[in-house]
């Protein structure tokens, strides 16, 4: 049995040695080069010393990132992906958290990493790359794997302003790739054009079936995205068959009327998540691809990916919300109402997951993950872990599974996972503020940000963009001689809200 | 040219727009910011840019974007 998720490789390397795995527009790794790339990243982690521990790969978005990522699991370690796009202040936390010994770099974030706080022993990727393999070494790592042991850590949104880092195993990742694979119809001749960050599990969708099949990945630069017709031909371009992207990135071609002037002919499958996709946009991409197949796609990261498909086949009013569907074979899905017992068909309850795809829980926190990761209330009998989302939701009239709302102040904005508390927190921090209120106006897509302060916005988001990644930056921001407060003496937030709406 | 200098403050009140030349290839504005910029675009000079227009040079900076909402509206005349 595969306990492995580097196992993937050996078939494709067999099959395929020099067809193209991972390509953008500097790098193309072919499978022979990805073995060997991580057959030398592996031996020098374990030249160091390194076992069983968390790596940091600290690169810019590249074919050559993903080999170290491999890498890092050769060596039976498991790798924390950064990014140059991190504000120092979030990357210091999640160092602090994870304590690494070693942190990977590229030219591009050599300097950068010399200047942390926190002191690792810094690589270059370029210094490792040659390593001589340790073959004996590296089989012997592979022989002892088990495959409950962790292969990476991603950072989410933490409401206390402090990030939670999220430890997912082998096997939680095999599971989800045999899943989505046989649901999403991949093969050896599926070309990828990837979208989202190699620092979030968005990524885990492209980067293993490749392995599996000897598919290939185009990594697509970020800036294509600003650019919609110029995105569609690099599509076109590359026989690009399948992507998984969040819905905004879509929304962005179909709004502009990108297919008046261009229509992606390539592509068989589109799967979209982290967002509701407006109907009305979603017509036009089934109209402009009358040959794809559409997936939505729901679950935390917390569940390894994501746990939930829904094929969009039949239509849809305007006003309808297309279905989160079912899970994954091997997933079980439970609606909890408050009492901890099951919501009947159409009544709303909590969505909790059972299974393999519940990750190992957040690193180095055991509070956040006892509050989150619990035992199953339904079973008594023995140990086992379920995840509460914290999505409402229920079953509808066909069986499927609806997703209605937060329980608390997490949002979905622009395909990432934000809490407002984390925001509000990190506001907090700036000395000039004396109290901060965030909203989020759905219908425009707008973090809106009140505060009182003796500070101006502008010098706001300046401070503000030293502790917070962009995506979490307010797109508004309103500064207020006195916050509203309900009669609890809470930030009242319906007020702000209506605030921002007769502005 | 005053209009549109409000709706790119209120995007980004910390950049100044009067003489930023380098919008997309310095990183100033992501995706999110053009969607957005080209609605507030829309409400403010009632003029539709399309996706043809959606280019890297168009967005560059101030100056390029005001050229090509002038150009859209002496179109329409």
């Amino acid at each position: 049995m595969q306990n492995n998720v580097l196992d993937y490789l050996n078939e494709s390397l067999d099959r395929v040695p020099d067809k193209i795995a991972y390509a953008d527009d500097d790098v193309q790794l072919s499978f022979s080069d990805v073995k060997n790339i991580m057959d030398s990243v592996g031996t020098h982690l374990l030249n160091m010393g390194c076992n069983h521990e968390p790596v940091i790969v600290f690169m810019k978005k590249s074919p050559n990132t993903i080999a170290t990522f491999f890498g890092v699991i050769n060596a039976g370690c498991y790798y924390v992906p950064i990014d140059s796009e991190m504000p120092a202040t979030r990357i210091n936390l999640i160092l602090e958290n994870c304590k690494p010994r070693v942190i990977i770099c590229d030219e591009s974030t050599l300097e950068i990493a010399k200047g942390f706080d926190y002191q690792a022993e810094v690589l270059l990727f370029n210094d490792i790359v040659n390593t001589k393999p340790d073959e004996a070494a590296l089989a012997q790592v592979r022989k002892k794997a088990i495959d409950t042991d962790p292969i990476y850590i991603v950072f989410t949104s933490g409401s206390t302003g402090v990030p939670k880092g999220v430890c997912a195993c082998h096997r939680s990742v095999i599971d989800y790739i045999e899943q989505l694979s046989e649901t999403l119809g991949f093969n050896e001749d599926t070309i990828f054009g990837n979208q989202t960050p190699l620092y979030f599990d968005a990524c885990l969708k492209e980067l293993y079936p490749t392995l599996k099949f000897g598919a290939t990945t185009y990594l697509i630069p970020h800036s294509y995205f600003m650019f919609p017709v110029k995105l569609v031909e690099y599509i076109n371009e590359h026989n690009i068959n399948t992507v998984c992207w969040v819905v905004s990135a879509l929304t962005m071609i179909s709004a502009f009327a990108t297919f008046d002037t261009v229509k992606p002919t390539t592509l068989r499958t589109i799967a979209f998540g982290s967002e509701v996709f407006p109907i009305k946009q979603f017509r036009l991409w089934r109209e402009a691809c009358p040959e794809a197949k559409f997936f939505n796609l729901y679950g935390p990261t917390e569940g390894t990916g994501m746990c939930c498909y829904y094929p969009v086949e039949r239509d849809f009013a305007d006003d309808e919300v297309i279905p989160v569907g079912f899970p994954f074979k091997n997933t079980q899905i439970l609606l909890l109402k408050d009492d901890n017992t099951l919501a009947e068909p159409g009544e709303q309850g909590e969505i909790c997951i059972r299974g393999t795809s519940v990750t190992l829980g957040y690193y180095n926190n055991p509070e956040k993950t006892r509050e989150a990761y619990v035992q199953n209330p339904l079973n008594t009998a023995y140990p086992e872990i379920i995840y509460r989302t914290g999505d409402m939701g229920h079953i509808n009239e066909y069986g499927e599974l609806i997703f209605h709302s937060r329980k608390d102040f997490q949002i979905k904005h622009m395909g990432h996972r934000i809490e407002l508390g984390e925001i509000e927190a990190n506001v907090n921090l700036v000395p000039e503020i004396k109290l901060s209120g965030c909203i989020y106006a759905k219908e425009q897509g707008k973090i809106v940000l009140y505060y009182v302060g003796d500070i101006t916005e502008g010098d706001l988001i300046k401070a503000l963009k030293t502790k917070l990644p962009r995506y979490m930056l307010p797109n508004k921001v309103n500064r207020l001689e006195e916050m509203p407060f309900t009669a609890n003496g809470k930030i009242d937030r319906v007020r702000l809200t209506k605030m921002f709406e007769s502005r | 040219m005053e209009e549109l200098l409000t709706i790119l403050g209120d995007l980004h009140p910390e950049v100044d727009f009067t003489t930023a030349k380098d919008l997309v290839t310095g990183g100033i504005l992501d995706s999110f910011d053009i969607v957005s910029l080209i609605s507030e675009i829309n409400e403010e000079f009632d003029v539709t840019i399309g996706a043809a227009e959606l280019t890297p040079e168009n967005f560059a900076s101030a100056e390029t974007i005001y050229a090509l909402i002038k150009a859209k509206l002496d179109d329409e005349d």
